[in-house]
């Protein structure tokens, strides 16, 4: 969120007449949110890496293509999404297509957890084996759903911003996020509602 | 634990993702935040979204980029002169 408020000094004619400088300022700036977008898309730090190198190739090629209707960050966040979408794509086995209509469906399914682990102590939610379910909860998302659920929840951009990153109606970004929200706090409620088990048979 | 979502539970559960964000519509709003003060499922699920959503936000910013990564990065665009400063 640091990277929002000072990429406005970024100069948009300075990139794209080819200055180098200004491009590797630009590198900067986004390296931080790009690795982590590509860290929480994938799951691993290799193929973290691998976007991120991708994603400022990608930009580099692109360049001219750019026409700064977006901020700069959108449009890397933009291609670096595609990148990681692409890595997961040679990832998979093709077997794992038909899981596809599961994230394009509308339904909202109802929530099954009912249990309130909201009370749980502060401390719980810090440890390194809950960080490990937060994100183990994100690679059971659909990609296309992930891809809205981090831009938007992790990367903080706003439901304008996610609509350009991923070239998605309102509706669309919307929908997904909400479906994203939903199953991750049907993890989540699972894995921190037996947390709670454990502290109250202490 | 059971849980009897009534078709109404349904209905505001869809509208829950704009109410934390705090763009749902005000009648709306009203209405979503009356039946929560009657239906403890719906309130343990927005509690508990709220809170998962919460989780992720103030667990994102702290990543620190992994030694290497920047050099080999800048190294990769062709970019090492610039790879002193920052
Ligand atoms: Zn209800």
């Amino acid at each position: 969120m640091m990277v929002i408020s000072s990429q406005s000094e970024i100069s948009f004619q300075a990139l794209k007449s080819g200055d180098r400088a200004e491009f590797a300022r630009l590198v900067d700036l986004a390296t931080p949110a790009i690795y982590r977008l590509g860290l929480k898309m994938l799951g691993n730090s290799q193929d973290a890496e691998d976007v991120l190198q991708n994603t400022f190739l990608k930009a580099l090629q692109s360049l001219d293509d750019f026409e700064g209707r977006s901020s700069p960050m959108t449009w890397l966040y933009r291609i670096a999404v595609n990148e990681a979408l692409m890595l997961i794509r040679r990832r998979k086995p093709q077997v794992e297509i038909a899981d596809e209509p599961v994230g394009e469906s509308d339904d909202i399914i109802a929530p099954v957890q009912l249990t309130d682990w909201c009370c749980l102590p502060e401390s719980e939610f810090l440890t390194a084996e809950s960080k490990k379910a937060l994100d183990a909860a994100i690679q059971t998302l659909p990609e296309k759903l992930r891809a809205v659920f981090i831009l938007r929840d992790i990367e903080g951009l706003s439901i304008q911003e996610t609509m350009e990153a991923l070239g998605l109606s309102d509706t669309a970004v919307k929908s997904r996020l909400l479906r994203a929200r939903l199953h991750l706090r049907e993890q989540l409620s699972v894995y921190f509602g037996g947390r709670l088990k454990e502290e109250i048979n202490k | 634990m059971t849980h009897t979502h009534t078709p109404r539970c349904r209905d505001l559960l869809g509208s829950i993702s704009e109410y934390v964000d705090g763009s749902l519509q005000d009648d709306l709003c009203r209405e979503l935040e009356r039946h929560l003060s009657e239906c403890e499922n719906c309130r343990i699920v927005v509690d508990t979204f709220k809170k998962t959503i919460y989780l992720y936000q103030s667990s994102s910013a702290e990543a620190d980029l992994p030694v290497g990564v920047r050099e080999r990065l800048f190294k990769r665009l062709d970019l090492d002169e610039f790879a002193k400063k920052a």
